[in-house]
């Protein structure tokens, strides 16, 4: 792999709750990846299109209000939608466990809960893109 | 002993320490200082003039003279999800237990100013508070609650006037009159910048806005608590102890800039300011913590705003325990976080606090989560024995050497804010941010080299931990039937207890009036133009919108 990994980290919503988000933007940068930062009330249009212009490998969404069942297949759809195939897409924030195998089932790739390690989010990352 | 003996007897007390700790070593990553002495202290002729007593300037040991020993603070819980209905049934249920004030969550459309029915609303209706779309979902949530007897407060920013305007007319409505309404607003748009991420307007408007509502406030609502001037969210957003209340008085200092360049008088408004701390896991911190931020407003106001009112300088707070630092492992073990939480905002001396639930880490909480968290409250109040006397920590050589340190780290803060030209340049350049952001990096680092121990997170774990059951589950139904009755309230069709439909040519004409207010100057307050719109049943979204188009949005600029 000679090019670096090129991750969007993106906030769909409403939530304004981003210290997770900037943690793990800023763990993914230290870790050698390129990171973009979407900033905070992105429609899922905005982020899979951000996903293209970007040329990203990674679309990271960080959801704390609840709203992932209905916002994180969205962007899934969309990113595919446009085409990115290849793209890998994860999700973490406030997410009961109940919650999680819909999500993994409308495509995403993981799901991260609270506590996690932010290592363990670069070695997903790390074993599973497609770059 | 004099200070010479208690030097030389110091000394001999570390020499024996180098002994000891050659053979026992001690525990790694702790703070620098093992004991702290008469030494670490200033002596009693400090005391007068930075300790005092309570109720007396500067208030390092509380704001009201007998504290606890009178009544308790206020125990609000911190409530609201789905729909008003529903809402309402909980506040009614905390009010019959004991609860003692009302604290409104609202959902994040409406925090931001949009209808439900808004494309940019899907999703997110009805999750982390409660929808309120117009008048008819107010007059819903607050049914069968006398606003004449209970203070509500409401988590609102961006929109604070609009609800605001909302409480009043349904006051109205009940036959209780502005003037006797308690409660508090938020209000507080810097740290929305700054930390929460609920803005709307750019700042010059918005502090138009806040300093309107004091102004008419002061004239109208004269109980009414007119902002929150809010660390909280900064805390959580990952700040240090001394960043929280720096960057928030930092803030406070705008606010009150701002009212006096509107040409207010300072002891007219500064009476009615409240803050907002975050209960930490730190103990003896958070309640130095406490100490030192009543310490410095005090100064602030005394010698730099020149309040004459012992009011004016007064930093009353609400207080609520540390939502980050739940952890979704090993839930039950929050209870016992909350409760130490809860023992170092009462040892601090909060006038009101909100205690979380073990589960909220993973979802909001249920009824039962709710009960146990209030009854922490009840339980530090009556069995603990400390409310019994009035700040019992003063004169700990620790507790005062930390108080005197955390008030100079965020003089020193304040300062450097002061030169770049205040909170609102300080936001706008990044800076606030950026702290805060290294704060909550170092934090996370610290935890996952474990330098810092959480309990079932990164040691104590337990590798067969099941899932928790019975977790509180918004259904999606609620965004469907809001969009529904909201529809038919556009719709000029009657719902809940209207006897006819709202008339949309007087929503119109109040939304034109309220347009030609806000391109006025600041003269010019908004907040009877908006009560105007609101009594039509006028939307948020709608209302929100008319300011949108004048006011125009903030642009947050982000750096890592």
């Amino acid at each position: 792999m000679d090019k670096k990994v090129r991750v969007l980290v993106a906030k769909p919503g409403l939530d304004g709750h981003d210290r997770g988000a900037k943690v793990v933007a800023r763990a993914l940068r230290d870790a050698g990846f390129e990171v973009v930062y979407t900033g905070l009330r992105q429609t899922p249009e905005q982020i899979a299109e951000a996903a293209l212009q970007e040329d990203v490998n990674v679309v990271a969404m960080s959801i704390l209000s609840g709203a992932h069942p209905h916002l994180f297949p969205k962007v899934v759809n969309l990113v595919r939608e446009k085409g990115m195939k290849d793209v890998l897409i994860i999700g973490g924030g406030v997410i009961p466990e109940g919650d999680i195998p819909a999500l993994k089932e409308a495509g995403v790739a993981e799901v991260f809960t609270p506590g996690t390690p932010t290592s363990d989010v670069v070695e997903f990352i790390k074993a599973n893109v497609k770059a | 002993m004099s200070n010479e003996k208690i030097q030389a007897e110091l000394a001999k007390y570390e020499a024996n320490v180098e002994k000891a700790v050659a053979k026992f070593p001690e525990r790694k990553y702790l703070p620098e200082k093992r004991i702290y002495t008469p030494l670490d202290v200033k002596g009693d002729e400090a005391y007068a003039e930075e300790i005092g007593f309570p109720g007396q300037y500067p208030f390092t040991r509380g704001v009201q003279p007998t504290m606890y020993r009178g009544r308790f603070w206020t125990m609000r819980m911190y409530a609201g999800f789905s729909t008003a209905k529903a809402s309402n049934e909980r506040y009614r249920y905390l009010i019959a237990n004991g609860g003692t004030g009302l604290s409104c969550a609202f959902d994040l459309p409406t925090q931001i100013g949009y209808d439900s029915d808004d494309p940019i609303s899907e999703g997110e209706v009805g999750k982390v508070g409660v929808a309120i779309d117009s008048l008819a979902d107010m007059e819903v949530l607050f049914d069968q609650i006398d606003l004449g007897k209970v203070s509500t407060s409401m988590t609102i920013n961006a929109p604070a006037s609009v609800l605001l305007a909302m409480y009043i007319a349904v006051a109205e409505e009940q036959g209780v009159p502005a003037d006797q309404l308690r409660g508090t607003i938020q209000n507080d748009i810097l740290k929305e910048y700054a930390a929460r991420g609920t803005y709307i307007f750019p700042p010059k408007p918005s502090m138009r806005i806040i300093t309107n509502i004091f102004e008419y406030c002061s004239k109208n609502v004269p109980k009414w608590n007119t902002i929150s001037i809010s660390g909280y969210h900064i805390r959580e957003a990952g700040s240090t102890a001394a960043q929280e209340i720096a960057f928030t008085i930092a803030d406070g200092i705008a606010y009150v800039d701002a009212a006096i360049k509107a040409g207010m008088n300072v002891d007219d408004f500064a009476g009615r300011l409240s803050f907002f701390w975050n209960a930490h896991n730190n103990v003896l911190e958070e309640v130095a913590k406490f100490r030192a931020s009543r310490r410095l407003w005090a100064n602030i106001m005394k010698n730099r705003f020149h309040a004459q009112k012992p009011k004016s300088m007064m930093l009353r707070v609400h207080t609520q325990t540390a939502g980050s630092m739940l952890t979704a492992q090993q839930p039950n073990n929050n209870i016992v976080r909350v409760a130490l939480q809860t023992a170092a905002a009462v040892m601090g001396g909060t006038q009101s606090l909100h205690t979380n639930s073990r589960d909220e880490a993973l979802a909001l909480p249920t009824q039962e989560s709710v009960t146990i968290a209030l009854r922490t409250q009840q339980i530090v109040a009556n069995e603990s024995g400390l409310a019994d006397v009035i700040d019992p920590l003063a004169g700990s050589y620790y507790v005062e050497a930390m108080t005197d340190r955390i008030y100079n780290e965020a003089a020193e803060y304040i300062k450097k804010i002061d030169e770049m030209g205040g909170a609102v340049e300080a936001i706008e350049k990044g800076y606030i941010q950026k702290e805060i952001q290294d704060s909550a990096y170092k934090w996370q680092m610290d935890v996952e080299n474990k330098r810092r121990i959480i309990v079932g997170v990164n040691e104590y774990i337990d590798e067969n931990e099941e899932p928790p059951k019975g977790l509180l589950k918004i259904d999606a139904s609620v965004g469907v039937e809001q969009c529904k009755k909201l529809a038919d309230l556009k719709a000029g069709k009657p719902i809940n207890k209207m006897t006819k439909g709202r008339d949309n040519d007087a929503v119109k004409a109040a939304l034109a009036e309220l347009k030609d207010a806000c391109k006025k100057d600041e003269s010019e307050n908004l907040m009877p133009h908006i009560l105007k719109a609101v009594k039509t049943y006028a939307t948020l979204g709608e209302i929100c919108g008319v300011m949108r188009e004048v006011f125009g949005e903030y642009e947050a600029h982000v750096s890592l």
